[in-house]
């Protein structure tokens, strides 16, 4: 669904950082809370791609499994169903460590020389 | 050959982040408060729209609709003698299933802000896409209707956890469909502790008056400084 907007705005970030060069690899970190579906994402990433800087890139995802931790007790724990309460002490304070991440970290470009050749 | 890695460290949506400050911006300078009201397809947002919107004592409201295509919607608020601006977000690639900053961005030339206190973004259908993006709002409220069930928001949790009202529609159905109000709460709760909660029917007006106190309120409450 948002996989073809979200692919667009990692497109967008990666060719602002790329100044002008061609793009092969964008890492990107994708937290367990953002409802992003990796293969959507791969697959719209491809298609987004074709006539930008980052057309043919290699897209990497790092998916980052949720993690809370209880303001009350202290308490961290990765989230495996939607339960945002402290299993320990039932507070409803929780704050989310980990998770909700949609970060470009860090892309990787070829330099000017080989910014011609021919697609592989 | 030769590569060059280059850090980002960048949120891929900071760019709509920013349009959306822009938007809120703009708003705040018009007096005008917002609300983004999202739901999935068919939950009763417009029929809601319709009940509330024309009894709003002292408060001048505005509609903004947010649809993949067509304007059924922006009709029926027009029906209602209500200003209502049109989006179709057909224009993207088979139609965006959200509003994005953007989109409100370049609607915002066509809205009478200076007519209007209130507001209401009517966003399109939908429990996922519309709670990754901010559009510039003060508030977002949802609609979840009973016909839905009771466990949607154990699988939409995005959409109830960044809402600041649930207006769970529809409960003249109760008899009818299997929703177990309680265990709708306590789903609720596990996702969005406490998150206030109304009761109504837009099809009857029962409970209605509380939503449309609401938004009156909101509408009239004093921007902070």
């Amino acid at each position: 669904m948002h996989e073809l907007s979200v692919a667009r705005a990692v497109i967008a970030t990666a060719t602002r950082h790329a100044e002008g060069r061609r793009v092969t690899v964008v890492q990107l970190r994708v937290g367990h809370l953002r409802q992003v579906v990796p293969d959507s994402l791969a697959f719209a990433f491809v298609h987004v791609a074709v006539g930008t800087l980052c057309e043919g890139a290699r897209l990497e995802q790092e998916v980052v499994p949720a993690r809370l931790e209880c303001a009350g007790c202290g308490l961290g724990w990765e989230l495996d169903e939607a339960m945002f309460r402290c299993p320990r002490c039932g507070s409803a304070g929780v704050r989310i460590t980990a998770g909700d991440e949609l970060l470009l970290e860090s892309i990787e470009v070829a330099d000017e020389e080989d910014a011609c050749i021919a697609p592989r | 050959m030769h590569r060059t890695k280059v850090r980002v460290l960048e949120d891929v949506l900071d760019a709509n982040a920013t349009i959306a400050r822009a938007n809120r911006a703009d708003f705040d300078r018009a007096g005008v408060r917002v609300v983004n009201l999202m739901s999935s397809p068919g939950a009763g947002k417009t029929t809601l729209l319709e009940r509330t919107l024309p009894d709003l004592a002292g408060v001048r409201v505005g509609v903004l609709e947010g649809d993949v295509a067509g304007t059924l919607d922006a009709d029926r608020i027009a029906g209602i003698h209500v200003p209502v601006t049109q989006i179709n977000t057909e224009a993207g690639f088979g139609g965006e299933c959200h509003l994005d900053a953007n989109m409100v961005r370049s609607a915002i030339p066509a809205l009478p802000l200076d007519e209007i206190d209130l507001l209401v973004i009517e966003n399109v259908g939908n429990l996922v896409c519309p709670a990754e993006f901010r559009v510039g709002e003060d508030v977002r409220v949802m609609v979840a209707s009973v016909a839905e069930g009771e466990d949607k928001p154990l699988k939409y949790p995005l959409m109830f956890r960044t809402c600041e009202l649930v207006l769970v529609n529809k409960i003249d159905l109760l008899p009818h469909v299997d929703f177990d109000m309680d265990r709708f709460n306590y789903h609720l709760d596990a996702v969005h502790p406490g998150v206030p909660r109304l009761l109504m029917s837009a099809r009857t007006g029962h409970g209605v008056d509380a939503w449309r106190d609401w938004l009156g309120e909101f509408a009239l409450e004093r921007q902070p400084a």
